[in-house]
């Protein structure tokens, strides 16, 4: 009943194009905006903070990052988490060759310094397409898992290999309290997310999404493979990379190579699919899901008096994670973020069927 | 005017590369002296050997991919969870039957997998259709482990375990081999002979070649697709068995296994996907390949570079097999295709 666009007019283009055009869409996110800066901080316990909600704001850029290439681009990565391990390794040898440097200006370098590298293993896919470039990532995933764990002035001589990082400073700001840690994120994210909204309804969006349904239409009518393909990867491995960093320094805070490993490539993999192939707020869904299961799976077995042993546990997350996915590409290709567009659908025209 | 010899040339230079690269990078050692003539023929040796298991699971990738299309990433996991059975099951009986009885399963799975993933995903593309079988991966993993456990079990086939010293009027100490390896290459040449008389002479390998051309047309003459798929996912399963089965008994059975796949995935790529010759020989030339480049490249990059060790063997296969790629993206063997709108 309060869903309704009725009386809304459009009376200008500006109207016509903004991201929410419902009012009541717009409210919503203004709601959602001010409870995340406010009700959250106040209310959620620190284990909270840091056992969901700042993994969940993280893994959420890194989908959003890989959705871009994947869901907007067509072009699968299997190496995603490579890059992100490239943005972590930038921003531990920044911190710790140039301490001075605000941490702001160290995302955004390991952002770009990933977004280099994703070029540089993206120009294959200039010749090879679809299952080829699965490989093509592959080998990006495998060569610097290897660089992470040999080459020893990435991780500064450490003997183990594993790194630790030193606190957070910026502008006079501490980031070492858990809520100071969620504001960090949420704040990254949010500008990462209306970037990344706003780019893919541009031109270049326009031209990744052309790219991906068919790509020798798309060089027919004038879109240039050559700049959609490397920019969605350049772009794509940016999100990986200050995503990597975020993780590292904030999630983590000490990471040995292996955290950076083909799994977690998987997992990003997962999440775009589950959450929406091709949509912002799938990317959302996914991450959420992606790491909300888990505590389901501890809590539910206790709940229900079956003991499960840790082993037993991430065996069967792995067959329930393996089971949605074919279940959402037989019956829901596009994801959860299609059953959330449905839902809204429904609700704008309650209680009519049509 | 150009001659037909220079055009041919043309196109195939990236295997002349490949060959010239391969053979300079096999006799640099020899040349520089790095190594002994014994020593060399040991590693090459033990490169061969490495390639034919890696062909092993490559045959898998291939035969899926010919009939159906679809890139199955799912191979390892299929290793892996015939190991497990087979490990598992021979505790309690005799090893044939549990042989047996792991087949029958990987049949049954073949039939569970046309059902539940195959048929509702019919005419997605081919990208849906790997990240479906990447889902029947995850899912195959946690099954097997959370059924049969996941520590590490050993398959126990009685092959004679002692390497054998050989060649000792050839080179100085005689060369080491491996009986097992031996073994090995042996099952997967049957193997091989096998798999290429039945799809040659058999009524059913007819059908599955048709199916691999054409399936509308394929279709169209009659051929039941849907059995087809089942048993080309079975012959696939069967692969699987014995890849597990040679692995197992190497390595023990334990989730690695389920890796040695993602291994396999560049040599099917490098043999072009659609050919078993090609999948035979990818294997070979990725096993010799990364076993010269973790020897003696290794060796030399962790002088000049103060690396931790080698390791070079994690990534060498892909790195190759993109710069492959680059040059000719159908692979060895592969078919040329043709984009159109």
């Amino acid at each position: 009943m309060l869903y309704r666009e009725n009386g809304q007019f459009k009376t200008s283009y500006a109207a016509d194009q903004q991201l929410l055009p419902i009012a009541q869409d717009r409210w919503f996110m203004m709601a959602l905006v001010a409870c995340s800066l406010i009700a959250v901080p106040l209310l959620a316990s620190d284990y909270a903070l840091r056992a969901l909600i700042i993994p969940f704001l993280i893994l959420t850029i890194a989908a959003i990052g890989l959705n871009i290439l994947v869901g907007y681009c067509g072009q699968i990565s299997v190496g995603s988490a490579a890059f992100m391990g490239v943005g972590a390794y930038l921003a531990y040898n920044l911190t710790l060759r140039v301490p001075q440097l605000n941490f702001l200006v160290v995302l955004v370098l390991s952002g770009l310094g990933a977004a280099l590298v994703g070029i540089a293993f993206g120009i294959p896919s200039l010749r090879i397409k679809g299952l080829y470039l699965a490989v093509a990532t592959l080998a990006a995933q495998f060569f610097l898992d290897w660089a992470f764990a040999r080459v020893r002035w990435l991780t500064a001589d450490s003997p183990s290999g594993s790194v630790s990082t030193r606190s957070i400073q910026m502008l006079g700001w501490t980031v070492e309290r858990p809520v100071d840690k969620y504001l960090l994120v949420l704040g990254l994210l949010c500008i990462l997310t209306l970037a990344a909204k706003n780019l893919t309804r541009s031109h270049i969006g326009r031209a990744w999404m052309a790219t991906r349904d068919m790509d020798v239409a798309a060089d027919v009518i004038g879109v240039r493979p050559l700049s959609a393909k490397l920019s969605a990867f350049a772009v794509s491995s940016f999100y990986a990379g200050v995503a990597g960093a975020l993780w590292g320094f904030v999630h983590l805070g000490s990471w040995e190579p292996a955290a950076f490993s083909v799994t977690m490539s998987f997992n990003l993999l997962f999440m775009i699919i589950i959450g929406g192939l091709g949509s912002m707020v799938g990317s959302f869904f996914g991450a959420a899901f992606f790491v909300l299961l888990p505590v389901l799976l501890n809590r539910a077995p206790a709940s229900l008096g079956i003991e499960l042993s840790t082993a037993m546990k991430s065996h069967v997350e792995a067959m329930i994670f393996g089971g949605l996915i074919v279940l959402f590409l037989a019956i829901e290709p596009r994801g959860l973020a299609r059953l959330w567009a449905i839902g809204k659908e429904k609700l704008r025209i309650w209680p009519f069927p049509h | 005017m150009k001659h037909p010899a220079i055009a041919r040339l043309r196109h195939d230079w990236p295997v002349a590369l490949l060959v010239t690269a391969m053979a300079a990078g096999l006799a640099a050692p020899l040349v520089s002296g790095a190594a002994t003539t014994g020593f060399f023929v040991e590693v090459l040796l033990g490169g061969l050997m490495t390639g034919v298991l890696y062909s092993l699971v490559a045959l898998g990738f291939v035969l899926i991919y010919k009939a159906s299309g679809v890139f199955n990433f799912a191979q390892g996991a299929m290793v892996l969870f015939a190991a497990l059975t087979t490990a598992r099951l021979a505790e309690h009986m005799p090893l044939p039957l549990a042989i047996a009885l792991a087949l029958v399963l990987m049949v049954g799975f073949a039939w569970l997998v046309e059902r539940l993933v195959l048929r509702p995903l019919v005419n997605q593309s081919a990208v849906s259709l790997l990240m479906a079988t990447l889902g029947i991966s995850f899912f195959l993993e946690g099954f097997g482990q959370a059924v049969w456990g996941n520590d590490i079990y050993r398959i126990d086939l009685g092959l004679p375990k002692d390497p054998m010293i050989v060649g000792t009027h050839l080179f100085e100490g005689g060369i080491l081999v491996s009986q097992e390896d031996l073994v090995a290459a042996g099952v997967v040449g049957v193997l091989v002979l096998v798999l290429g008389l039945f799809f040659q002479k058999t009524a059913t390998g007819r059908a599955l070649r048709a199916v691999a051309d054409d399936h509308l047309a394929a279709q169209s003459v009659g051929i039941p697709l849907n059995r087809i798929w089942v048993i080309v996912w079975s012959v696939a399963g069967f692969v699987a068995l014995i890849a597990g089965l040679v692995w197992g008994s190497k390595l023990g059975v334990q989730f690695s296994l389920a890796q040695v796949a993602l291994k396999a995935l560049p040599v099917a790529i490098l043999g072009g996907m659609t050919s078993i010759p090609g999948a035979i020989l990818g294997g070979l030339i990725i096993g010799v390949g990364e076993k010269f480049a973790e020897v003696f490249l290794g060796q030399a990059l962790a002088r000049w570079f103060q690396l931790e060790g080698g390791g070079i063997e994690e990534w060498f296969a892909y790195v190759l097999v993109l710069a492959f790629l680059l040059v000719r993206p159908e692979g060895l063997f592969g078919e040329r295709h043709i984009d159109r709108v």
